[in-house]
């Protein structure tokens, strides 16, 4: 210690702090500034933040439902307008003449103890039970259908890559844009009006439904397959809607990692080709296209709106759209709250995927802690 | 402008746009996908804008004449009050069109601005305003578009463009920020800042002519964004235009039920035949300028 500079005590004095306050706070700011920490804040964050908008968004909003339904109690002079208005704060389970401020804070009391409110239209039923009735056919649906275009992409654009400027590169990267130009509720459509209607291919009027009536839920082969058949055409939309951005991703991320200098390195080395083109090339190519899982994932979700329209599959998006026709503002906001909560999870899963699949993160995040 | 007869240092001769267009055009027939999608934005944005000057717009139909498949009187057939489909997708394209490049336009504005701005600042403003952006991209965008025009309910189409674009930046300012970052330690912008020209200048002068490829790609991109979103919202009947357009047919088709008729064909598939080539081409162009602006994706 006789030869330190200035810096190094400086240096000395940051690691180890002197009072055990400062270094409590020190450890737990260490904790923030992990990886994992920071996803965590970043998803709650996203979810308060949403939640917060579109609460004060449908509240000050003109002819907020409140009024709405004022209007339509009194409208036939059944109800004077004070009894309207009793009915449809006791309909909100909010207090009409509190502050917007005042009736947020209560709102998120709620939240915190899992109440998200009451439907509008189905009176008395609580908007968790009728997001935890569709949320599980969605989430089934597209999480099946990202996850085999994802790997079945993947391998594709790979190949791609390896044969590149070829017949088979050019008809996957072609194919690959065309796929990745029709929005995906036109597939969906598609399917109904050419395989459906006019060339009765596929039998759309028996596969509507998440279930056939009357099938009895278990772990039965006949249910699991019935499952399967319903949600059969909502996988087929969405695996299709995405497998092109995955072929066109990966072919141009592998090309990419090709004529990086590891690969030279590995080639040099003697490595066998197949070694080089799964642990060097491919894991490396694959790492960015696993953080847009959960970016397509929403937009799949955004998507199945109409998908799911055009099934008449019954998940979150069928819900939402009968809760838009119907105004019921409680159900639109629990059901956009449950989306994005899925969204942000899938999203950490990437995420946790992410610093598995790249060391490098890890090592960074325990480094950050000094 | 006095500019063009005292020509400064970085002052291009007058042909240059001219060759640089002529250099573009051969770039891009070498692409045979990329020149069939230029073709084909040309081909819509003459059908949307220029076409319907042409060709009367039928306003009532023939209701001897409803769901008449193609013939040579109707060339796409008729729909369920029995006008004819293909003047509608004469006439429909204009407001598509508009709504797109009106949304791309500010899009990319708002994004190339706050980007560039967020890059050049840093600190608080810069993580403030990464932090919304990373919101908004994990938000899934249809949904909170559904609810927002539930609400706002957007009755004509700047109205919509406004509130398309109020989502869509957020993907593009990450990455011009992105671009941003490398670019301001390049020499050029270090001089520019040595010699105090304020951040107006440093942006429009020094940045953002060096990003004009990619510029040019975003605002490509964001059309085909904006497309997609605003014919769902159309369809979904959130949105109470009235008029001819393409997702309007296809609006007034699901709630006659035409979707289920099998002589309603034409009339359901003409107006989704349309957008689908309309993004067709915006993608295959799109891909082209990347190929051309990136040379290491470039065939060799």
């Amino acid at each position: 210690m006789a030869a330190t500079t200035p810096a190094d005590t400086k240096l000395v004095a940051q690691r180890f702090p002197t009072t055990p306050r400062a270094s409590r706070a020190r450890h737990i700011l260490g904790y923030w500034r992990h990886p994992i920490a920071q996803a965590l804040l970043k998803a709650f964050l996203t979810v308060f933040v949403t939640t917060t908008i579109t609460f004060f968004l449908i509240r000050l909003m003109p002819g907020n439902p409140i009024d709405i339904k004022i209007d339509e109690l009194t409208k036939d002079g059944a109800m004077s307008y004070d009894e309207a208005r009793a009915q449809a704060a006791s309909l909100f389970s909010i207090d009409l003449d509190k502050p917007v401020f005042e009736q947020y804070l209560s709102f998120v009391g709620n939240l915190a103890h899992g109440n998200i409110g009451y439907s509008f239209i189905s009176q008395g039923t609580p908007v968790m039970a009728i997001v935890l009735a569709v949320l599980p056919w969605t989430l089934f649906s597209v999480g099946t259908g990202l996850l085999l275009s994802f790997s079945i992409g993947v391998f594709l654009g790979l190949f791609a890559a390896y044969n590149r400027n070829t017949k088979i590169d050019h008809i996957l990267s072609l194919g690959g844009s065309i796929i990745s130009a029709v929005p995906n509720y036109f597939i969906a459509l598609l399917i109904v009006i050419v395989l459906g209607v006019e060339l009765r291919w596929v039998p759309i009027t028996q596969m509507r439904g998440a279930t056939s009536p009357g099938m009895q839920p278990g772990f039965t082969l006949a249910f699991v397959g019935d499952v399967l058949f319903h949600a059969a055409l909502p996988i087929s939309v969405f695996f299709l809607a995405t497998l092109g951005h995955w072929i066109l991703g990966m072919k141009s991320a592998t090309i990419n990692a090709l004529e990086e200098d590891y690969v030279n390195a590995a080639r040099a080395r003697g490595l066998s080709d197949g070694r080089i083109m799964t642990a060097y090339v491919g894991r490396n190519a694959v790492l960015p296209l696993v953080t847009q899982l959960a970016i397509t994932a929403g937009l799949a979700i955004g998507g199945s709106i109409l998908i799911e329209q055009y099934f008449v599959y019954q998940g979150v998006g069928l819900r939402l759209q009968a809760a838009v026709t119907q105004r019921d503002y409680p159900v639109m906001q629990g059901i956009l709250l449950m989306v994005t909560l899925s969204v942000v999870i899938a999203n950490l899963a990437a995420d946790l995927l992410y610093s598995k699949l790249d060391p490098r993160i890890g090592r960074a995040g325990g480094a950050t802690g000094t | 402008m006095t500019a063009a007869a005292l020509p400064r240092r970085g002052d291009r001769t007058l042909p240059r746009p001219l060759e640089s267009a002529i250099e573009f055009l051969r770039l891009l027939s070498k692409r045979p996908s990329g020149l069939i999608g230029f073709i084909g934005i040309l081909f819509f944005l003459t059908l949307a804008f220029v076409a319907p000057l042409f060709v009367p717009n039928q306003e009532s139909g023939d209701v001897t004449q409803l769901y008449e498949t193609p013939s040579l009187q109707h060339l796409l057939g008729t729909d369920n009050a029995g006008r004819d489909v293909l003047n509608q997708i004469v006439q429909g394209g204009k407001e598509i069109m508009s709504v797109a490049l009106i949304t791309a336009f500010l899009t990319t504005l708002v994004a190339t601005v706050l980007g560039s701005i967020s890059a050049l600042i840093g600190g608080r403003f810069d993580a403030a305003l990464v932090a919304i952006a990373d919101i908004l991209l994990t938000v899934p965008p249809l949904i909170v578009l559904i609810v927002i025009s539930a609400l706002a309910r957007p009755t004509n189409f700047l109205a919509l463009a406004l509130v398309l674009s109020l989502l869509g930046w957020a993907g593009l300012m990450r990455q011009v920020r992105a671009q941003v970052l490398t670019l301001k330690e390049r020499d050029y912008v270090e001089a520019a800042r040595s010699l105090d020209l304020g951040l107006i200048h440093i942006v429009f002068r020094e940045i953002l002519p060096n990003m004009r490829s990619y510029i040019v790609i975003h605002f490509v991109l964001a059309m085909t964004g904006a497309i997609y979103a605003q014919v769902a919202l159309i369809i979904l009947g959130l949105v109470p235009f009235s008029g001819k357009n393409w997702a309007l047919m296809l609006y007034f088709a699901q709630t006659q039920g035409a979707f289920y008729f099998k002589d309603a064909f034409w009339f359901v598939f003409s107006p989704i035949l349309a957008i689908i080539l309309l993004q067709l081409s915006l993608v295959l162009f799109v891909n082209a300028l990347e190929d051309i602006f990136n040379p290491r994706l470039r065939s060799s």
